[in-house]
């Protein structure tokens, strides 16, 4: 039988998903359902005098309404769970609901609760809110400010945490440089914009204590976990499902108020109550992403060895630490600096610091597209500066495949890579030579065609739990599965990631499916239900294949040991005379005597003929805790031209050429590269979430945040190289983020190089035509 | 206040009490249990509650029930006919035009009113038909992918 490892086979979810039948939170439906909707402030920053809600509780098909004041003693505040160690990390309470202040557009005062959606959006406009408005600080450099309003009494200047990075002696390397290069640069704060907005459905029975809670979670365990925090009930009293999930991105890692203020008011009033936020409720209320502020140096050699860089970041956390905000722009960001390259001195300072906005925690990449953004773009500037062609540059200084493992000089260890062979392979595909020449005749038209070439490594598979540990993760990091047989030969894996678009129910099926030579339709997936699988992290971080899909492999293989041992029992032969061929164990040498993998599922389940000492049942259970992360990498490269009139970028070729080590389904990968690559495109030409500044979100609905569309994205040519990862049996790497990673750096390159005739070093993003057009002017020495 | 209006959904009759300022795409997901017709905006952008009105794509959270009496309402529920599915739900099954699933109902729709006015779309004319609808998952390259492959099957 042939592996499927390897085979591109159409995903086994679509059939539900293509047909209507797939259940996501807002479908959920019980019996004497009440609907919650939440009142949120529509000042960024203000005191709280009054919260009114008289007219709202006497309104027609009310139930019930809270304020901050009614359930202040009854839950707990929202916890942080990344407490970053070292850098002085403050944390001020931040409650359910507002009591004395509101600290961003969108935190929430109170909650209705009403038989219907419409009779609970009708009631929210009764409640009248005396504020007191107080100034607002949307920037995270100028909320860093001496004098800037504060938000938190706890944290006097607003600096949530300032977070160190060094290796090797910088200060040196920038003295003694020969040259250097610098720039101010801006990662725009991003939507993420999940296309199912969150939604929570809560169940209380008052008979068994328990408490069932479907959640628009990428991490049902974690959501347990901060549900318990907040609601005060044990962890083993709360059943958390996410069904269907809509797409996350990170924005359905965190714990959020509404869901502990919905399970609440579940207890409270003994019936179900469900939540479910609007678009424009989702673009305040659930996290956004990115928002640094970024002075970066590089200096290096004339002939282009890199030789230190050196940052100070303005990472912007919102009016609140998010859950595992500070992880984000320290360990997850910092660490990275050093890219796929050998820098031998990096020192970097990172500055957490609340402001009057939105929480901002993990978006796709989170923390590794900005360190790559900064890095790519600093060595272009680099490059231009001694005049070397950016390839060359990077060819330079990039780790040597013979290396690997490698340590960089921030401390942590690549696992594997060849960053040679992608980088080849791309400038293959694109004919990086041809394309040059081109543009150098174009030139000469006034033509501007650039060329943006990145090459990154970045660091998924979240990761060794005593590696969690130690950088004050809240949790662990290893991933479970159960593998079980039933009697019918049909095997169901129970895991503790929660795909959530990407594809694992197939993926999974096809690791199962091998190890016992059936077909993948015998083979099913569960996720998301916190009662049926084992404990597990959850679908982030690109960790879900390599970590918990591990797990699947090795309770597979436990399973399989097992079934010998029955299969040895029933043949009346050594376990050693046994072996495993098409389905079947067999003794060897006899081909027609064995056991199928039906007939011992059977056998196992009724347990009428056991081997002695060998319990009933055919099940294993596995937790996997990988020895390391992993580290995909690969070169993406970009073709643009530019309309110099208009600033209008237009996109010629985009490759991406990828390694993720051995791929299960490629057409699954595939389909990941996509959809990072256009996600990022859309974070450098055209997504940004807008404040004014007076606090209000400027960008907050889809008429306003520009999600990119079907007719300006272009088609992504892709190809791969295959590293395996010794850190995993199954050999592979993360690529859910890959594409987000390395696309923004990529475009943002290519159009620096189109414009640089013209004298532009750097434009911030996102580069809308504005934003283009405004910088040329610029260069030329005119007034934008 | 409530008003009954009677309408054809998914080729069979119903009649349903609604609220005068009720949205079609609420009537269909919270009374008529049709819940494969998605809410993702409220501003009319997204395009995941596209359903068929009378055989034209129609974002269902522009309009009011009520406004739908009389008409024949298709919902990605109603689209595989005697069990089998319509070749847009195959192609994108396919050519994995879909991740999370989310907008994947009324790309679909949206495709199918694409594909009855203009069978044989160029990839332009697909990702300019599907301007209405937001993926953030797939980038779109495997949706145009297999609204091309579903115009070859016609």
């Amino acid at each position: 039988m042939a592996t499927l490892f390897g085979s591109g086979i159409k995903r086994r979810e679509d059939p539900r998903l293509i047909t209507g039948k797939a259940t996501y939170t807002d479908d959920v439906k019980l019996p004497g359902l009440l609907y919650a909707a939440m009142l949120r402030s529509t000042y960024a920053h203000a005191k709280l005098n009054q919260v009114d809600v008289a007219k709202a509780r006497k309104a027609a098909g009310v139930v019930a309404v809270y304020t901050g004041a009614d359930v202040n003693d009854k839950l707990n505040t929202v916890p942080c769970a990344w407490n970053v160690p070292n850098c002085d990390l403050k944390v001020p309470p931040h409650p359910v609901l507002a009591l004395d202040k509101v600290r961003y557009v969108g935190d929430g005062i109170a909650m209705v609760v009403a038989d219907s959606r419409a009779a609970a959006r009708d009631a929210i406009d009764l409640i009248d809110v005396d504020y007191d408005a107080l100034d607002a600080v949307v920037d995270p450099e100028k909320a860093a400010a001496k004098g800037a309003p504060e938000l938190h009494k706890e944290v006097p200047g607003n600096i949530a945490f300032t977070w160190k990075v060094a290796g090797g002696d910088t200060a040196k390397a920038f003295a003694e440089a020969a040259v250097r290069v610098e720039q101010r640069i801006v990662q725009n704060r991003l939507l993420p914009t999940a296309m199912e907005p969150r939604a929570t459905c809560a169940s209380y029975n008052a008979g068994t204590g328990q408490l069932t809670c479907w959640v628009t979670s990428q991490n049902p365990h974690i959501h347990r976990f901060l549900l318990s925090v907040m609601t005060k009930l044990p962890e083993h009293r709360i059943r958390v499902i996410a069904p269907e999930v809509g797409g996350g991105f990170g924005s359905k890692i965190p714990g959020y108020p509404d869901e502990a203020l919905v399970s609440f008011a579940s207890m409270e009033l003994g019936r179900p109550v469900k939540w479910t936020e609007d678009r424009s409720e989702n673009y305040k209320a659930t996290i956004h992403g990115r928002d640094h502020v970024e002075y970066v140096e590089l200096c290096g050699t004339k002939d282009g060895t890199i030789t230190g860089l050196r940052t100070r970041v303005y990472a912007g956390l919102g009016g609140y630490a998010s859950t595992a905000a500070p992880g984000i722009p320290t360990i997850l960001h910092g660490l990275m600096y050093s890219g796929p390259y050998t820098i031998p001195n990096i020192e970097g300072t990172i500055y957490g610091v609340y402001t009057t906005t939105t929480p901002v925690d993990a978006y796709r990449g989170a923390g590794r597209p900005e360190a790559t953004f900064l890095l790519e773009r600093m060595i272009d500037l680099y490059a231009r500066k001694i005049g070397m062609d950016p390839v060359d540059v990077r060819r330079k200084n990039l780790i040597p495949k013979d290396k690997f493992p490698y340590t960089v000089a921030t401390g942590i260890t690549y696992d594997s890579g060849n960053y040679q062979g992608a980088l080849d392979k791309a400038l293959q595909l694109i004919d990086y030579k041809k394309f040059r020449a081109e543009q150098a005749k174009a030139r000469k038209e006034q033509r501007y065609l650039g060329i943006g070439v990145t090459t990154y490594c970045e660091i998924c598979g979240l990761g060794p739990s005593q590696v969690a540990g130690a950088v004050g993760f809240g949790g662990g990091l290893y991933d479970s599965a159960i593998v079980r047989v039933y009697p019918t030969g049909v095997v169901r894996a129970y895991i503790g990631g929660k795909p959530h678009g990407q594809g694992e129910e197939t993926t999974f099926a096809q690791i199962v499916a091998d190890e016992f030579g059936i077909p993948v339709e015998n083979v099913e997936v569960v996720a998301g239900d916190t009662e049926a699988t084992p404990q597990g992290w959850g679908t982030y971080g690109s960790r879900t294949t390599a970590v918990c899909g591990s797990a699947v492999k090795i309770a597979a293989q436990r399973v399989k040991e097992k079934a010998k041992k029955i299969a040895a029992h029933l043949l009346e032969a050594s376990e050693a005379d046994l072996e495993w061929k098409e389905g079947k164990f067999v003794v060897k040498g006899s081909p027609d005597k064995g056991k199928s993998f039906g007939d011992l599922a059977l056998m196992a389940n009724v347990a009428w003929n056991m081997p002695p000492g060998v319990e009933p049942g055919l099940e294993a259970t596995a937790f996997f805790d990988p020895s390391n992360f992993v580290y995909p990498f690969g070169t993406h490269i970009c073709t643009v031209e530019l309309d110099v009139e208009t600033g209008e970028v237009k996109i010629l070729r985009y490759v991406a050429v990828d390694d993720c080590g051995p791929q299960i389904n490629p057409m699954i990968v595939e389909g990941q590269v996509h959809g990072g690559v256009i996600q990022g495109l859309g974070e450098a030409l055209q997504e940004m979430a807008a404040y004014d500044e007076d606090g209000q979100l400027l960008t907050g609905t889809m008429m306003d945040y520009a999600v990119p569309k079907a007719s300006q994205m272009p088609k992504v040519e892709t190809a791969h190289t295959v590293t395996p990862s010794p850190v995993n049996p199954l050999g592979v790497k993360g690529v859910g983020e890959t594409g987000t990673i390395a696309s923004v750096p990529t475009l943002v390159n290519a159009v620096c190089d189109a414009l640089a005739p013209l004298g532009v070093t750097h434009i911030d993003k996102p580069l809308t035509p504005a934003r283009v057009w405004a910088a040329i002017q610029q260069a030329k020495g005119g007034t934008p | 206040m409530k008003r009954t209006i009677t309408l054809t959904v998914n080729g069979a009759p119903r009649s349903v009490e609604v609220e005068p300022r009720a949205l079609l795409a609420h009537v269909l997901r919270d009374q008529l249990d049709l819940t494969g017709t998605h809410i993702g905006c409220d501003t009319s952008q997204c395009g995941a509650c596209t359903v068929h009105i009378d055989g034209r794509a129609v974002k269902s959270c522009t309009m009011l029930a009520m406004q739908a009496e009389g008409h024949a309402v298709t919902t990605i529920e109603g689209l595989a006919a005697n069990g089998r599915l319509h070749p847009l739900q195959q192609a994108f099954w396919d050519k994995h035009g879909l991740q999370c699933g989310f907008c994947t109902p009324g790309m679909i729709l949206t495709a199918a009113d694409l594909l009855a006015h203009n069978p044989k779309p160029s990839e332009a004319e697909i990702r300019h038909a599907l301007e209405g609808n937001l993926c953030r998952c797939t980038g779109y390259q495997n949706i145009v992918a297999a609204v091309q492959l579903a115009a070859g099957a016609r």
